[in-house]
């Protein structure tokens, strides 16, 4: 299967840390790829890095251009979209105002944002239009910050562990709107929740200690003793 | 009575002229986290540029007409100039901020040193119509009238501004950016465009106060600048940096209290904002991450 993102040698270094020291991973087109690993792997810092959102050195390949010396606003306007950790919305900005704030402009887009698809997934940010985004709770702030993302078509989006902090009712919220965002949009999932991991991504990348240990289909991870021993959990995790 | 008056819309009028000075310095220190020293050079520039156009366009008859005409030339001059600086010298040291003080330091003091070079150190006056210089009679004391004149206009940048920050979409940018600059990049929009045009508009209100200025102290020098810049410095601080609404607020506590404090303690309006920025910082500390446009 041709890949969408190719990833060669890429080092991130932050302070004195060497972060990421030769990560180098395909993302193919179309389904969730997942990218796992323990804590402070370097998984957030992986998705931060393919922005230009920290200083890289290495190859970034997206539909076959290079695009590591890339400015980020211009990387994003190839068509990745980005959720990340924290959802980070504008606290002082309304819903309306953080939605229309992310519509792209430019061809990739066609010209037009999708807010039905965003208003259809996602009824109680229409209600709550007018409200400052940063008096919402953190299940609704994921939505503002998933609902950013999906008004625009996306070649590639990148989701920094949509479920972290969620209560157990919302989580399985997410992973069902993550399913019907595979159906349609190619992803690069971090996510901790291995059930989740399980139920929706196709492959899987694994980080440990900044650099990639395992490549495979999402199957493997039916494998518990290579669960455990890449993750360091159970199969129940 | 009649002198509380004065000292209260006199005071007014000095809160304007560093609101027109902080609302620039507070944005661009909001949304880009550069402490720009160079402000103060973007008001000298407005306000020599409009003593120039004056001094050169002697061919329009009516007073008015030369003086609003100069002071558009002055006002275009303060923001390009300002652009120019955030394009130049500011654009290269993103996130450099150590850099980013020793050259806006040194763009102070060069404008300082080449205006002196070029006209002396010697104050210039503007040629005003004369109602500009006469006062009104309010309350039983006469009110300079360009004290008016700051008010309507410092009132009119602020209307301004929050029409610009809410209803635009670069003032939607420059608000989401004052809050979280990576992110807004993240949304694939080129958050530079914003910087230059914070920077311009903070050019072009800095180069008001500087015209304003020339009117209110009836004279145009070159220190003029550096001089309101400090009290700017302490009206951002104290209103919160990035805050529009707080620099307004702040401005005119400042304005207030050093008219208020200079006349009845004989003079020593300047050291109580100093006093008062101590206080402030003493108590509520987190007003030097505040941020809100």
């Amino acid at each position: 299967m041709a890949s969408l993102l190719e990833v060669r040698d890429l080092h991130v270094h932050l302070g004195e840390s060497h972060i990421l020291q030769g990560v180098a991973f395909d993302v193919p087109q179309g389904g969730i790829t997942a990218l796992l690993g323990r804590n402070g792997v370097g998984k957030t810092t992986t998705l931060r890095a393919l922005l230009g959102l920290v200083p890289r050195r290495g190859s970034v390949r997206f539909d076959g251009d290079s695009i590591e010396r890339e400015s980020t606003h211009r990387i994003v306007r190839r068509g990745l979209g980005y959720v990340p950790e924290d959802r980070d919305v504008f606290a002082g900005l309304t819903v309306e105002e953080n939605l229309k704030l992310s519509v792209r402009n430019g061809s990739a887009n066609n010209g037009s944002a999708r807010y039905d698809l965003v208003y259809e997934l996602f009824p109680e940010l229409q209600e709550r239009a007018r409200q400052r985004a940063g008096t919402l709770s953190g299940g609704q702030q994921q939505m503002v910050a998933i609902a950013r993302a999906l008004l625009n078509r996306n070649r590639l989006l990148l989701i920094d562990e949509p479920t972290k902090g969620l209560a157990p009712a919302l989580v399985a919220d997410v992973a069902r709107l993550l399913e019907r965002i595979a159906e349609t949009e190619t992803a690069l999932l971090v996510e901790q929740n291995l059930a989740v991991v399980r139920r929706l991504a196709r492959s899987i990348v694994v980080l440990d200690q900044g650099r990639v240990v395992h490549t495979g289909a999402a199957a493997d991870l039916e494998d518990e003793a290579l669960v455990h021993q890449l993750l360091g959990v159970g199969h129940a995790a | 009575m009649s002198t509380f008056l004065l000292l209260t819309i006199t005071g007014l009028g000095l809160g304007a002229m560093y609101f027109l000075v902080a609302s620039g310095l507070s944005l661009i220190y909001g949304l880009m986290g550069v402490l720009n020293f160079a402000h103060g050079a973007f008001l000298t520039v407005g306000a020599y540029t409009t003593w120039f156009a004056e001094s050169k366009l002697d061919g329009i008859s009516s007073v008015t007409v030369r003086f609003l005409v100069s002071a558009l030339i002055g006002l275009a001059a303060g923001a390009a100039f300002a652009a120019l600086i955030e394009l130049v010298l500011i654009r290269p040291l993103y996130l450099r901020h150590i850099e980013q003080v020793l050259v806006t330091v040194g763009v102070s003091l060069a404008t300082v040193a080449l205006v002196e070079g070029i006209w002396g150190n010697d104050a210039r006056a503007y040629t005003v119509p004369g109602w500009v210089r006469s006062t009104t009679h309010l309350g039983g004391t006469s009110i300079p009238n360009v004290t008016w004149i700051e008010i309507v206009l410092a009132v009119g940048v602020l209307g301004g501004l929050k029409t610009f920050l809410r209803y635009t979409r670069y003032g939607l940018i420059i608000r989401a950016g004052v809050e979280n600059r990576a992110m807004v990049t993240a949304l694939g929009i080129d958050v530079r465009r914003a910087f230059t045009l914070v920077f311009a508009i903070g050019g072009l209100a800095a180069a008001l106060a500087g015209v304003l200025a020339g009117i209110h102290f009836s004279e145009v020098d070159p220190a003029r600048g550096t001089s309101l810049l400090i009290f700017a410095f302490i009206v951002v601080v104290i209103g919160g940096l990035g805050s529009i609404t707080g620099s307004a607020v702040a401005s005119v506590v400042v304005g207030l209290s050093q008219q208020y404090v200079n006349y009845y303690s004989s003079g020593i309006g300047d050291l109580s904002i100093v006093l008062l920025l101590a206080l402030v910082l003493l108590a509520r500390p987190a007003t030097l991450a505040g941020r809100t446009a």
